[in-house]
């Protein structure tokens, strides 16, 4: 049957099982937004306020889900507002699928009103981008785009959708077969070198597991879990990596790296066989590279063959999925029956032990001054919601707070942006994943910097009733930004602190949110449970100290074993 | 050190700037890039000369592997290939020297594509070390333009399908 163009987008949409955008109409998408009226029933369309609003909502959503995220934007500015978005969602492999207008395709290369050639803005920040320009090459490119953003490592797509496309018709069918002959992702992996590796890990003394996002985007939580749980191998993740292994785990150590814990950074510089899995020896993680975990041999499990040596050599590299790798890899270690494990690194084990009770990060209670200490209201927020909510985060203190301080004992509970560091993706991110989950509890962990960067996504929030919860931990500054100042610049605060900072409880009123607000210790707990009894987004402003800094703390090209401690 | 590497693309508008831009936003080097159309019109050849260490080298295969758009990409160096640029190069030729750039023309086994009064255009085609030695030859003369195609190459007696592309991977697990 002849289709339009639009009507073949959400057709084909629907075969993909997309049942909720993001999105922003504009000129050259109304053709598109017109068709979307009659497919109200079977796909939502969730209208945002800004499109870099739009992409983390459909970044916030796919990692709450494991779904792909779809966006549809107008051309021009509309494209150039995801670029952000695409670059988070490209740096933390998130599965999404960004539609873009176009002008008519006889005007493109003119300097056409809002036109952006956005296919080349956007080349180095998506897995792979198209521009549709013909009505018949446009269903095999969706099946592609969606095979593409969530195969392999997956990443966002981007596709380009002129004018004069849309409007065009052809006879629809979509294709059920997908031929391309550039892209095969391995996903098992070289068995020779999983028994290599089960070998070294059976020899290994003092092993640690490295934990990255691979193991949450590959699901492989349960495996990695049995992995560190049989064999008594300690685990480490990074910020990504949260979630994939319990985080009240006794063999759990913390994240690693700059903000890690005191006795991780320990662990991976001492261990003698480290098990890197679905992570990428990111330097916020290594430190100084010539100083990275140097006296062990190394396992790197990842399904992209780029990550692998790029950063630090390794010796049995695995190139594949890293569920699929692991369960093969416990097979083989299962054949090492005699073994007993717990005995073996019980020494290991002990020796961490007291590297943890050497420097233990003591929670800061509320008694310690008048003062509200950012790690506490996390805290709370753990006991008070026992760790069972989907928490995002905004970048800078915030997050790195979030992430030493709540327990995160299931995967795709915690949505950051870990590799770009953008600030402004936790409220929209938290919005995403409302929509996802909608009984279930999502809090956003926010600075009064990074709120204030996507703050206009409130009136969303408010229009689709999403009762997110955001605690503004608000110390009157770019936390971070003053946190090096204060620690490598002379202690000069130049341009970090705010003089104007809105009041966010009228802020949230004047939105028809509700605004709380604590600035005593003792008014944490109250404000979090009544925020949470109201059906209805709550910011929660937290009148922080604004002192506090992140510790431990690896200042930038040392070596792990140098942190600061307070 | 130099590798000649040959990657296999998908004949698509954006696939020269997919590759270049990979080289420019990960600060690999470009020396040399020819692109063109193989006997399978969906498929172009680009031949890349690049420089860097080994580790770099292997990013470089592994980056463009990665590419939607690569077919195959296989490092030329280190295996037995041939490999040719061509020159066009016009020259000073006064009365007085226009029989001697003949001779070093000839020697070199290039061709004259065109002649003025005061100048000849000549073709040469050959590897690098005989296209520089020419034009070390001819720059006494004075020479007015140069214009070289960089480098094309192709691997001796071999015959090379159209693989997955992937070939690199299970070299990177080696």
């Amino acid at each position: 049957m002849k289709k339009t163009g639009a009507e073949i987008l959400f057709e084909s949409l629907k075969h993909e099982g997309v049942d909720t955008i993001f999105g922003l109409p504009g000129g050259a998408v109304l053709t598109l937004y017109h068709a979307l009226g009659k497919y109200a029933e079977e796909i939502r369309h969730i209208l945002v306020r800004h499109e870099q609003g739009a992409v983390h909502a459909a970044d916030g959503y796919a990692r709450s889900s494991g779904k792909v995220g779809v966006c549809l934007v107008t051309s021009g500015p509309g494209g150039t507002n995801t670029v952000t978005g695409l670059a988070t969602a490209y740096m933390d492999s998130v599965p999404l699928v960004v539609f873009t207008g176009q002008v008519p395709t006889m005007l493109i290369g003119n300097d056409a009103f809002q036109e952006a050639d956005i296919t080349g803005i956007t080349r180095a920040c998506t897995k792979h981008n198209y521009l549709v320009k013909d009505v018949k090459d446009l269903a095999m490119t969706i099946k592609q785009a969606f095979h593409l953003a969530r195969t392999g490592r997956p990443g966002p797509v981007l596709v380009d959708l002129p004018k004069d496309v849309v409007a065009d018709s052809t006879e629809f069918s979509y294709p059920s077969k997908l031929k391309m002959r550039s892209y095969n992702p391995t996903y098992q992996g070289h068995p020779g070198q999983i028994k290599r590796a089960a070998k070294l890990i059976a020899g290994a003394k003092k092993p640690l597991i490295y934990a990255g996002g691979g193991v949450i985007l590959s699901n492989s939580s349960k495996e990695l879990t049995a992995l560190g749980q049989k064999l008594s191998i300690p685990v480490t993740t990074t910020l990504m990596g949260l979630g994939g292994f319990p985080g009240s785990h006794p063999f759990f150590l913390g994240m690693l790296g700059m903000h890690g814990s005191f006795h991780a950074n320990m662990a991976v510089t001492h261990c003698d066989v480290l098990i890197a899995i679905g992570a990428r020896f990111d330097d916020r993680v290594t430190g100084k590279i010539e100083s990275f975990s140097p006296h062990s041999k190394k396992i790197h499990i990842d399904i992209d063959p780029t990550s692998i040596s790029k950063n630090v050599p390794v010796d049995i590299p695995i190139v594949g999925d890293a569920r699929n790798i692991l369960k093969t890899l416990l097979k083989y270690l299962d054949e090492e029956t005699g073994q007993d494990w717990a005995k073996k690194h019980a020494e290991w084990l002990e020796q961490i032990a007291e590297w943890k009770r050497n420097y233990n990060s003591t929670p800061p209670d509320s008694h310690c001054g008048p003062c509200i200490k950012p790690q506490f209201v996390i805290q709370k927020i753990y006991e008070i919601t026992k760790g069972d909510v989907i928490i995002t985060t905004e970048v800078g203190q915030n997050q790195m707070w979030a992430a030493q301080s709540f327990l995160f004992n299931k995967p795709r509970t915690l949505l950051t942006s870990g590799g770009l560091g953008t600030m402004g993706y936790g409220f929209p991110a938290a919005i995403g994943a409302q929509v996802a989950f909608p009984d279930k509890t999502v809090i956003d962990i926010a600075g009064d910097g990074s709120i204030q960067m996507n703050i206009q996504e409130l009136a969303t929030a408010v229009q689709y009733n999403l009762p997110v919860k955001v605690a503004i931990l608000n110390n009157h500054c770019l936390g971070m930004v003053r946190q090096w100042q204060q620690l490598f610049y002379e202690e000069r605060y130049d341009q970090s602190v705010f003089e104007v900072v809105p009041d966010f409880v009228k802020l949230a009123e004047a939105y028809g949110a509700v605004g709380l607000r604590a600035t005593k210790p003792e008014e944490v707990e109250p404000v979090i449970r009544q925020a949470l009894s109201i059906p209805k987004p709550v910011f929660m402003d937290f009148l922080i100290d604004q002192n506090e800094c992140v510790y431990p703390m690896v200042p930038a090209g040392a070596a792990l074993t140098e942190m600061l401690l307070v | 050190m130099r590798h000649v590497i040959s990657v296999l693309v998908e004949n698509e508008p954006g696939v020269l700037v997919r590759v270049s831009g990979l080289f420019s936003g990960r600060g690999f080097n470009i020396e040399s890039l020819n692109v063109a159309e193989t006997l399978d019109p969906t498929i172009s050849r680009m031949t890349l000369v690049t420089s860097g260490n080994e580790q770099i080298i292997e990013q470089i295969i592994k980056q463009l592997n990665k590419l939607v758009n690569v077919v195959k990409v296989v490092d030329l160096t280190g295996s037995d290939f041939v490999d040719r640029e061509m020159i066009l190069i016009r020259v000073k030729a006064e009365a007085s020297s226009r029989a001697e750039v003949l001779r070093i023309l000839d020697i070199f086994r290039g061709r004259v594509v065109d002649v003025s009064p005061k100048s000849y255009t000549l073709e040469i085609t050959g590897d690098e070390k005989k296209v520089q030695a020419v034009v070390e030859l001819l720059a006494p003369f004075g020479i007015l333009e140069v214009v070289r195609t960089g480098k094309v190459a192709i691997s001796r007696g071999r015959k090379e399908g159209l693989g997955t592309g992937r070939a690199q991977e299970q070299k990177a697990e080696g």
